[in-house]
Protein backbone atom coordinates (compact mmCIF):
# COMPACT_ATOMS: atom_id res chain seq x y z
CA UNK A 1 0.00 0.00 0.00
CA UNK A 2 3.01 2.08 0.38
CA UNK A 3 3.53 2.77 -3.10
CA UNK A 4 2.58 6.54 -4.73
CA UNK A 5 -0.72 5.48 -6.44
CA UNK A 6 -1.75 3.24 -3.26
CA UNK A 7 -1.43 6.41 -1.00
CA UNK A 8 -3.75 8.44 -3.12
CA UNK A 9 -5.79 5.72 -2.39
CA UNK A 10 -7.53 6.50 0.79
CA UNK A 11 -7.98 10.28 -0.52
CA UNK A 12 -9.79 8.47 -3.23
CA UNK A 13 -12.07 6.66 -0.56
CA UNK A 14 -12.55 10.04 1.69
CA UNK A 15 -13.69 11.88 -1.40
CA UNK A 16 -15.80 9.23 -2.06
CA UNK A 17 -17.43 9.10 1.39
CA UNK A 18 -17.54 13.09 1.38
CA UNK A 19 -20.07 12.71 -1.72
CA UNK A 20 -21.58 10.12 -0.01
CA UNK A 21 -22.09 12.06 3.37
CA UNK A 22 -23.39 15.40 1.43
CA UNK A 23 -25.68 12.68 -0.96
CA UNK A 24 -27.12 11.08 2.46
CA UNK A 25 -27.85 14.32 4.19
CA UNK A 26 -29.93 15.83 1.15
CA UNK A 27 -31.64 12.70 0.60
CA UNK A 28 -32.71 12.62 4.00
CA UNK A 29 -33.59 16.48 3.54
CA UNK A 30 -35.92 15.48 0.58
CA UNK A 31 -38.20 13.00 2.89
CA UNK A 32 -37.96 15.52 6.10
CA UNK A 33 -38.97 18.74 4.29
CA UNK A 34 -42.47 20.02 3.13
CA UNK A 35 -42.78 21.20 -0.90
CA UNK A 36 -45.18 23.76 -1.15
CA UNK A 37 -43.86 25.68 -4.58
CA UNK A 38 -45.61 29.12 -5.51
CA UNK A 39 -43.98 31.16 -8.44
CA UNK A 40 -43.08 34.08 -5.86
CA UNK A 41 -41.16 31.84 -3.60
CA UNK A 42 -38.92 31.24 -6.15
CA UNK A 43 -38.55 34.85 -7.93
CA UNK A 44 -34.75 36.28 -7.56
CA UNK A 45 -34.11 38.42 -4.16
CA UNK A 46 -33.86 41.67 -4.04
CA UNK A 47 -35.15 42.90 -0.78
CA UNK A 48 -39.11 42.31 -1.50
CA UNK A 49 -39.63 44.36 -4.53
CA UNK A 50 -39.69 42.91 -8.07
CA UNK A 51 -36.52 42.26 -9.47
CA UNK A 52 -35.20 44.43 -12.13
CA UNK A 53 -33.31 43.01 -15.10
CA UNK A 54 -31.25 40.35 -14.55
CA UNK A 55 -29.09 38.78 -12.37
CA UNK A 56 -26.05 38.02 -14.85
CA UNK A 57 -24.25 41.72 -15.36
CA UNK A 58 -20.70 42.13 -17.02
CA UNK A 59 -17.80 43.33 -15.57
CA UNK A 60 -15.71 45.34 -16.99
CA UNK A 61 -13.04 43.96 -19.49
CA UNK A 62 -9.42 45.70 -17.83
CA UNK A 63 -10.20 43.23 -14.66
CA UNK A 64 -8.89 40.42 -16.96
CA UNK A 65 -5.48 42.02 -15.87
CA UNK A 66 -6.30 40.86 -12.74
CA UNK A 67 -6.82 36.98 -13.33
CA UNK A 68 -3.64 36.95 -15.88
CA UNK A 69 -1.45 38.12 -12.65
CA UNK A 70 -2.88 35.39 -10.17
CA UNK A 71 -2.49 32.75 -12.62
CA UNK A 72 1.41 34.09 -13.12
CA UNK A 73 1.80 34.30 -9.57
CA UNK A 74 -0.03 30.41 -9.46
CA UNK A 75 2.13 29.15 -11.75
CA UNK A 76 5.36 30.29 -10.27
CA UNK A 77 4.40 28.84 -7.09
CA UNK A 78 3.72 25.75 -8.23
CA UNK A 79 7.69 25.72 -9.46
CA UNK A 80 8.22 27.48 -5.79
CA UNK A 81 7.36 24.23 -4.24
CA UNK A 82 9.39 21.50 -5.84
CA UNK A 83 12.66 23.96 -5.91
CA UNK A 84 12.08 24.61 -1.65
CA UNK A 85 12.86 20.83 -0.80
CA UNK A 86 15.86 20.87 -2.78
CA UNK A 87 17.53 24.39 -2.51
CA UNK A 88 19.74 23.29 0.38
CA UNK A 89 21.13 19.87 -0.47
CA UNK A 90 24.89 19.24 -1.03
CA UNK A 91 26.19 20.69 -3.86
CA UNK A 92 23.56 23.46 -4.72
CA UNK A 93 23.47 25.99 -1.68
CA UNK A 94 25.02 29.07 -2.89
CA UNK A 95 23.45 28.73 -6.82
CA UNK A 96 20.31 28.23 -5.77
CA UNK A 97 20.03 31.13 -3.21
CA UNK A 98 21.72 33.51 -5.88
CA UNK A 99 18.17 31.97 -8.63
CA UNK A 100 16.51 31.99 -5.50
CA UNK A 101 17.19 36.25 -5.52
CA UNK A 102 16.88 36.32 -9.36
CA UNK A 103 13.04 35.15 -8.81
CA UNK A 104 12.27 37.20 -5.86
CA UNK A 105 13.67 40.40 -7.56
CA UNK A 106 11.56 39.79 -10.78
CA UNK A 107 8.47 39.94 -8.30
CA UNK A 108 9.35 42.48 -6.02
CA UNK A 109 10.66 44.70 -9.34
CA UNK A 110 6.86 43.73 -11.18
CA UNK A 111 5.39 44.61 -7.58
CA UNK A 112 7.27 47.70 -7.10
CA UNK A 113 6.14 48.89 -10.52
CA UNK A 114 2.53 48.51 -10.24
CA UNK A 115 3.07 49.56 -6.84
CA UNK A 116 4.33 52.84 -7.80
CA UNK A 117 2.19 53.06 -11.15
CA UNK A 118 -0.76 53.53 -9.04
CA UNK A 119 -2.35 50.25 -9.91
CA UNK A 120 -2.50 49.50 -6.25
CA UNK A 121 -4.39 52.46 -4.94
CA UNK A 122 -8.16 52.96 -4.90
CA UNK A 123 -9.84 55.36 -7.32
CA UNK B 1 -8.58 -8.04 5.37
CA UNK B 2 -6.08 -6.35 8.32
CA UNK B 3 -5.21 -3.30 5.36
CA UNK B 4 -9.10 -2.69 4.46
CA UNK B 5 -10.03 -2.77 7.95
CA UNK B 6 -7.38 -0.04 9.28
CA UNK B 7 -7.91 2.14 6.17
CA UNK B 8 -12.26 1.70 7.03
CA UNK B 9 -10.75 3.01 10.61
CA UNK B 10 -8.86 5.68 9.48
CA UNK B 11 -11.57 6.93 7.14
CA UNK B 12 -13.88 6.76 9.98
CA UNK B 13 -11.75 8.63 12.85
CA UNK B 14 -11.43 11.45 9.41
CA UNK B 15 -15.07 11.94 9.02
CA UNK B 16 -15.82 12.01 13.06
CA UNK B 17 -13.14 14.67 13.24
CA UNK B 18 -14.85 16.82 10.10
CA UNK B 19 -18.11 16.30 11.80
CA UNK B 20 -17.43 16.93 15.45
CA UNK B 21 -14.59 19.84 15.55
CA UNK B 22 -16.51 22.62 13.55
CA UNK B 23 -19.45 21.81 15.73
CA UNK B 24 -16.92 22.57 18.54
CA UNK B 25 -15.73 25.58 17.17
CA UNK B 26 -18.80 26.64 16.20
CA UNK B 27 -20.22 26.24 19.41
CA UNK B 28 -16.88 28.18 21.00
CA UNK B 29 -18.10 30.75 18.78
CA UNK B 30 -21.71 31.33 19.95
CA UNK B 31 -20.16 31.24 23.76
CA UNK B 32 -17.15 33.11 23.12
CA UNK B 33 -18.46 35.86 21.45
CA UNK B 34 -21.70 36.14 23.61
CA UNK B 35 -19.63 36.83 26.44
CA UNK B 36 -16.97 39.42 25.06
CA UNK B 37 -20.23 41.26 23.96
CA UNK B 38 -21.59 40.74 27.86
CA UNK B 39 -24.42 38.54 26.87
CA UNK B 40 -25.49 35.12 27.19
CA UNK B 41 -25.74 33.47 24.03
CA UNK B 42 -27.71 30.42 23.35
CA UNK B 43 -29.25 28.72 27.48
CA UNK B 44 -31.71 27.05 26.63
CA UNK B 45 -31.48 24.08 23.92
CA UNK B 46 -29.95 20.83 25.74
CA UNK B 47 -30.29 22.56 29.30
CA UNK B 48 -26.63 23.34 29.79
CA UNK B 49 -25.53 26.42 28.51
CA UNK B 50 -27.22 25.66 25.53
CA UNK B 51 -24.92 23.42 24.43
CA UNK B 52 -27.04 21.51 21.88
CA UNK B 53 -28.02 24.84 20.34
CA UNK B 54 -25.61 23.76 16.71
CA UNK B 55 -27.58 20.41 17.11
CA UNK B 56 -31.48 22.17 17.08
CA UNK B 57 -30.07 24.65 14.35
CA UNK B 58 -29.16 21.64 12.23
CA UNK B 59 -32.62 19.92 12.79
CA UNK B 60 -34.07 23.20 11.73
CA UNK B 61 -32.09 23.39 8.39
CA UNK B 62 -33.00 20.04 7.61
CA UNK B 63 -36.25 20.18 8.03
CA UNK B 64 -37.00 23.56 5.59
CA UNK B 65 -37.90 23.70 2.32
CA UNK B 66 -35.60 23.76 -0.56
CA UNK B 67 -36.10 26.50 -3.05
CA UNK B 68 -33.62 27.10 -6.03
CA UNK B 69 -34.67 30.32 -7.96
CA UNK B 70 -36.38 30.54 -11.04
CA UNK B 71 -33.62 32.24 -12.31
CA UNK B 72 -30.87 30.44 -11.25
CA UNK B 73 -28.63 27.56 -13.16
CA UNK B 74 -30.34 25.01 -11.33
CA UNK B 75 -27.27 22.11 -11.61
CA UNK B 76 -24.50 24.82 -10.77
CA UNK B 77 -27.18 26.17 -7.92
CA UNK B 78 -27.48 22.56 -6.38
CA UNK B 79 -23.88 21.69 -6.62
CA UNK B 80 -22.04 24.52 -5.23
CA UNK B 81 -22.32 24.04 -1.57
CA UNK B 82 -20.88 20.18 -1.91
CA UNK B 83 -17.99 21.92 -3.58
CA UNK B 84 -17.38 24.76 -1.06
CA UNK B 85 -17.38 21.60 1.68
CA UNK B 86 -15.76 18.46 0.22
CA UNK B 87 -12.68 19.94 -0.02
CA UNK B 88 -11.80 20.55 4.17
CA UNK B 89 -12.75 16.90 4.15
CA UNK B 90 -10.68 15.64 1.90
CA UNK B 91 -7.26 18.07 3.15
CA UNK B 92 -8.03 16.50 6.69
CA UNK B 93 -6.55 13.22 5.40
CA UNK B 94 -2.87 14.72 5.38
CA UNK B 95 -2.70 16.32 8.35
CA UNK B 96 -0.74 14.53 11.16
CA UNK B 97 -1.68 14.37 14.76
CA UNK B 98 0.60 12.77 16.67
CA UNK B 99 3.95 10.93 15.43
CA UNK B 100 2.97 8.23 12.92
CA UNK B 101 -0.62 9.55 13.32
CA UNK B 102 -2.13 10.75 10.39
CA UNK B 103 -4.96 9.13 7.92
CA UNK B 104 -2.28 9.22 5.53
CA UNK B 105 1.10 10.69 5.31
CA UNK B 106 1.47 12.00 1.75
CA UNK B 107 4.98 12.80 0.15
CA UNK B 108 2.90 15.68 -1.69
CA UNK B 109 1.33 16.67 1.69
CA UNK B 110 1.48 20.89 1.13
CA UNK B 111 1.58 21.04 -1.94
CA UNK B 112 -1.94 18.54 -1.49
CA UNK B 113 -3.26 20.42 0.92
CA UNK B 114 -3.01 23.56 -0.59
CA UNK B 115 -4.34 23.15 -3.58
CA UNK B 116 -7.19 21.35 -2.52
CA UNK B 117 -7.90 24.21 -0.23
CA UNK B 118 -8.24 26.21 -3.20
CA UNK B 119 -11.08 24.25 -4.45
CA UNK B 120 -13.06 25.07 -1.54
CA UNK B 121 -13.37 28.63 -2.95
CA UNK B 122 -14.91 27.40 -5.80
CA UNK B 123 -18.13 27.01 -4.38
CA UNK B 124 -18.40 30.26 -3.35
CA UNK B 125 -17.48 31.18 -7.05
CA UNK B 126 -20.68 28.80 -8.65
CA UNK B 127 -23.07 30.11 -5.84
CA UNK B 128 -22.31 34.02 -6.83
CA UNK B 129 -22.59 33.32 -9.96
CA UNK B 130 -25.56 30.72 -10.30
CA UNK B 131 -27.45 31.97 -8.20
CA UNK B 132 -28.63 35.35 -10.59
CA UNK B 133 -28.67 37.48 -8.16
CA UNK B 134 -27.30 40.71 -7.85
CA UNK B 135 -26.14 40.83 -4.39
CA UNK B 136 -24.62 36.95 -4.94
CA UNK B 137 -22.85 38.26 -8.16
CA UNK B 138 -21.41 41.10 -6.27
CA UNK B 139 -20.25 38.75 -3.65
CA UNK B 140 -18.70 36.30 -6.02
CA UNK B 141 -16.80 39.04 -7.55
CA UNK B 142 -15.71 40.44 -4.07
CA UNK B 143 -14.42 36.58 -3.25
CA UNK B 144 -13.02 36.59 -6.75
CA UNK B 145 -11.08 39.02 -5.66
CA UNK B 146 -10.08 38.09 -2.25
CA UNK B 147 -8.48 35.08 -3.37
CA UNK B 148 -6.21 36.79 -5.97
CA UNK B 149 -4.76 38.60 -3.37
CA UNK B 150 -4.35 36.16 -0.90
CA UNK B 151 -3.04 33.39 -2.39
CA UNK B 152 0.09 34.53 -3.32
CA UNK B 153 1.35 35.64 -0.04
CA UNK B 154 -0.45 32.16 1.79
CA UNK B 155 1.63 30.07 -0.93
CA UNK B 156 4.90 31.99 -0.99
CA UNK B 157 4.69 31.77 3.41
CA UNK B 158 3.65 28.04 3.00
CA UNK B 159 6.88 27.37 0.99
CA UNK B 160 9.01 29.12 3.05
CA UNK B 161 8.39 25.97 5.53
CA UNK B 162 8.94 23.91 2.57
CA UNK B 163 12.09 25.38 2.20
CA UNK B 164 13.31 25.19 5.76
CA UNK B 165 12.25 21.51 6.52
CA UNK B 166 13.27 20.60 2.79
CA UNK B 167 10.14 18.30 2.21
CA UNK B 168 6.91 18.84 1.50
CA UNK B 169 5.49 16.20 3.57
CA UNK B 170 3.55 17.00 6.40
CA UNK B 171 4.93 14.59 8.80
CA UNK B 172 8.27 15.18 7.47
CA UNK B 173 7.36 19.00 8.60
CA UNK B 174 6.85 18.60 11.73
CA UNK B 175 9.25 16.32 12.28
CA UNK B 176 12.33 18.66 11.24
CA UNK B 177 10.48 21.64 13.20
CA UNK B 178 12.97 23.41 16.22
CA UNK B 179 11.53 25.52 18.91
CA UNK B 180 13.52 28.56 17.23
CA UNK B 181 12.12 27.89 14.15
CA UNK B 182 8.96 29.82 16.13
CA UNK B 183 11.22 33.42 15.65
CA UNK B 184 12.74 32.37 11.99
CA UNK B 185 9.33 31.38 10.69
CA UNK B 186 7.15 33.93 12.69
CA UNK B 187 7.05 36.83 9.74
CA UNK B 188 5.46 33.77 7.75
CA UNK B 189 3.40 31.99 10.36
CA UNK B 190 1.54 35.29 10.52
CA UNK B 191 1.24 35.89 7.00
CA UNK B 192 0.11 32.37 6.26
CA UNK B 193 -2.87 32.74 9.37
CA UNK B 194 -4.26 36.14 7.82
CA UNK B 195 -4.24 34.92 4.54
CA UNK B 196 -5.91 31.79 5.36
CA UNK B 197 -8.88 34.04 7.29
CA UNK B 198 -9.29 36.13 4.02
CA UNK B 199 -9.67 32.73 2.01
CA UNK B 200 -11.98 31.85 4.10
CA UNK B 201 -13.64 35.00 3.96
CA UNK B 202 -13.65 35.60 8.25
CA UNK B 203 -14.14 38.66 9.64
CA UNK B 204 -12.85 41.12 9.10
CA UNK B 205 -11.86 40.19 5.54
CA UNK B 206 -15.71 39.35 5.45
CA UNK B 207 -16.08 41.85 2.74
CA UNK B 208 -17.69 38.54 0.35
CA UNK B 209 -20.65 38.06 2.62
CA UNK B 210 -21.31 41.49 4.02
CA UNK B 211 -24.61 41.23 5.48
CA UNK B 212 -25.17 44.72 5.94
CA UNK B 213 -24.66 45.35 2.21
CA UNK B 214 -24.75 42.64 0.18
CA UNK B 215 -26.80 40.58 2.28
CA UNK B 216 -25.39 37.30 2.41
CA UNK B 217 -22.98 37.67 -0.73
CA UNK B 218 -22.96 34.74 -2.44
CA UNK B 219 -25.41 32.72 -0.91
CA UNK B 220 -27.86 35.16 -0.57
CA UNK B 221 -30.63 32.52 -1.94
CA UNK B 222 -29.57 29.80 -0.37
CA UNK B 223 -31.78 27.88 2.26
CA UNK B 224 -32.57 24.60 4.37
CA UNK B 225 -29.75 22.57 3.91
CA UNK B 226 -27.57 23.53 1.15
CA UNK B 227 -27.11 26.72 3.21
CA UNK B 228 -26.13 24.66 6.43
CA UNK B 229 -23.54 23.06 4.22
CA UNK B 230 -22.11 26.47 3.38
CA UNK B 231 -21.78 27.21 7.04
CA UNK B 232 -20.04 23.83 8.08
CA UNK B 233 -17.53 24.19 5.31
CA UNK B 234 -16.88 27.76 6.93
CA UNK B 235 -16.73 26.11 10.09
CA UNK B 236 -14.60 23.12 8.87
CA UNK B 237 -12.50 25.85 7.27
CA UNK B 238 -11.58 27.33 10.12
CA UNK B 239 -10.29 23.65 11.76
CA UNK B 240 -8.46 23.09 8.93
CA UNK B 241 -6.69 26.14 8.48
CA UNK B 242 -6.24 26.23 12.24
CA UNK B 243 -4.44 22.69 12.01
CA UNK B 244 -2.62 23.43 8.71
CA UNK B 245 -0.81 26.93 11.04
CA UNK B 246 -0.45 24.50 14.03
CA UNK B 247 1.34 21.91 11.89
CA UNK B 248 3.22 24.20 9.75
CA UNK B 249 4.30 27.01 12.16
CA UNK B 250 3.70 26.08 15.38
CA UNK B 251 5.11 22.35 15.49
CA UNK B 252 2.38 20.12 15.81
CA UNK B 253 2.56 17.74 18.25
CA UNK B 254 5.78 18.70 19.75
CA UNK B 255 5.35 19.06 23.45
CA UNK B 256 5.98 17.33 26.55
CA UNK B 257 5.39 13.59 26.66
CA UNK B 258 5.20 14.02 22.40
CA UNK B 259 5.43 10.31 22.13
CA UNK B 260 2.35 9.83 24.18
CA UNK B 261 0.26 12.61 23.87
CA UNK B 262 1.80 14.66 20.98
CA UNK B 263 -2.35 14.22 19.36
CA UNK B 264 -3.20 15.94 22.64
CA UNK B 265 -0.69 19.09 22.15
CA UNK B 266 -1.98 19.44 17.89
CA UNK B 267 -5.47 19.55 19.25
CA UNK B 268 -4.77 22.04 22.18
CA UNK B 269 -3.24 24.18 19.42
CA UNK B 270 -5.66 24.21 17.15
CA UNK B 271 -8.18 24.95 19.30
CA UNK B 272 -6.18 27.76 20.51
CA UNK B 273 -5.90 29.32 17.54
CA UNK B 274 -9.33 28.80 16.52
CA UNK B 275 -10.23 30.73 19.59
CA UNK B 276 -7.97 33.29 18.03
CA UNK B 277 -9.86 32.98 15.10
CA UNK B 278 -13.19 34.24 17.15
CA UNK B 279 -11.44 36.89 19.09
CA UNK B 280 -10.75 38.53 15.69
CA UNK B 281 -14.14 38.50 14.58
CA UNK B 282 -15.44 40.47 17.47
CA UNK B 283 -12.40 42.82 17.86
CA UNK B 284 -11.84 44.47 14.34
CA UNK B 285 -13.97 46.10 12.07
CA UNK B 286 -15.04 44.86 8.55
CA UNK B 287 -12.10 45.85 6.27
CA UNK B 288 -13.43 47.96 2.80
CA UNK B 289 -12.16 46.47 -0.33
CA UNK B 290 -9.31 48.84 -1.11
CA UNK B 291 -8.09 48.65 2.60
CA UNK B 292 -8.34 44.87 1.81
CA UNK B 293 -6.65 44.61 -1.42
CA UNK B 294 -3.91 47.21 0.12
CA UNK B 295 -3.42 44.91 3.05
CA UNK B 296 -2.27 42.19 1.00
CA UNK B 297 -0.04 43.63 -1.63
CA UNK B 298 1.35 46.22 0.23
CA UNK B 299 1.62 44.25 3.50
CA UNK B 300 1.63 40.62 3.48
CA UNK B 301 3.17 39.77 -0.12
CA UNK B 302 6.49 41.79 0.76
CA UNK B 303 6.54 40.32 4.38
CA UNK B 304 6.58 36.78 2.65
CA UNK B 305 9.03 37.66 0.30
CA UNK B 306 11.21 38.53 2.75
CA UNK B 307 10.84 35.71 4.80
CA UNK B 308 11.62 33.74 1.50
CA UNK B 309 15.22 35.42 1.07
CA UNK B 310 14.99 35.04 5.40
CA UNK B 311 15.11 31.28 5.10
CA UNK B 312 16.97 31.33 2.28
CA UNK B 313 20.04 32.75 3.32
CA UNK B 314 19.65 30.94 7.28
CA UNK B 315 19.08 27.48 4.97
CA UNK B 316 21.91 27.58 3.14
CA UNK B 317 24.54 29.00 6.10
CA UNK B 318 23.49 26.25 8.39
CA UNK B 319 23.53 23.63 6.55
Amino acid sequence: MHDFYGDYALVGVVLLVGVSFVTAALTANRLLRPSAPAPGKRTTYECGVDPVGEGWAQSHIRYYVFAYLYVIFAVDAIYLFPWATVFAAPGYGATTLAEMFVFLGFIAVGLLYAWRKGVLTWT
Amino acid sequence: MIDVLEGALRVLLVLGAFLVLPLVVGQTEHKAMAHMQSRLGPMYAGGFHGWAQLVADGVKFAQKEDIVPAAADATVFKLAPAVALIPYLVVLVAIPVGPGLVAQDLDLGLFFVVAVMGVGVLGSLMAGWASANKFSLLGGLRTAAQLMAYELPFLLAAASVAMAAGTLSLSGIVQQWQPWWLLWQLPGAVVFFVAGLAELQRPPFDMPVADSEIIFGAYTEYTGLRFALFLLAEYAGIVVLCALTTVLFLGGWHGPYAESLGWLWTLIKTMVLAFVVIWLRVSYPRLREDQLQRLSWQGLVPVALLQLALTGVVEVLIT
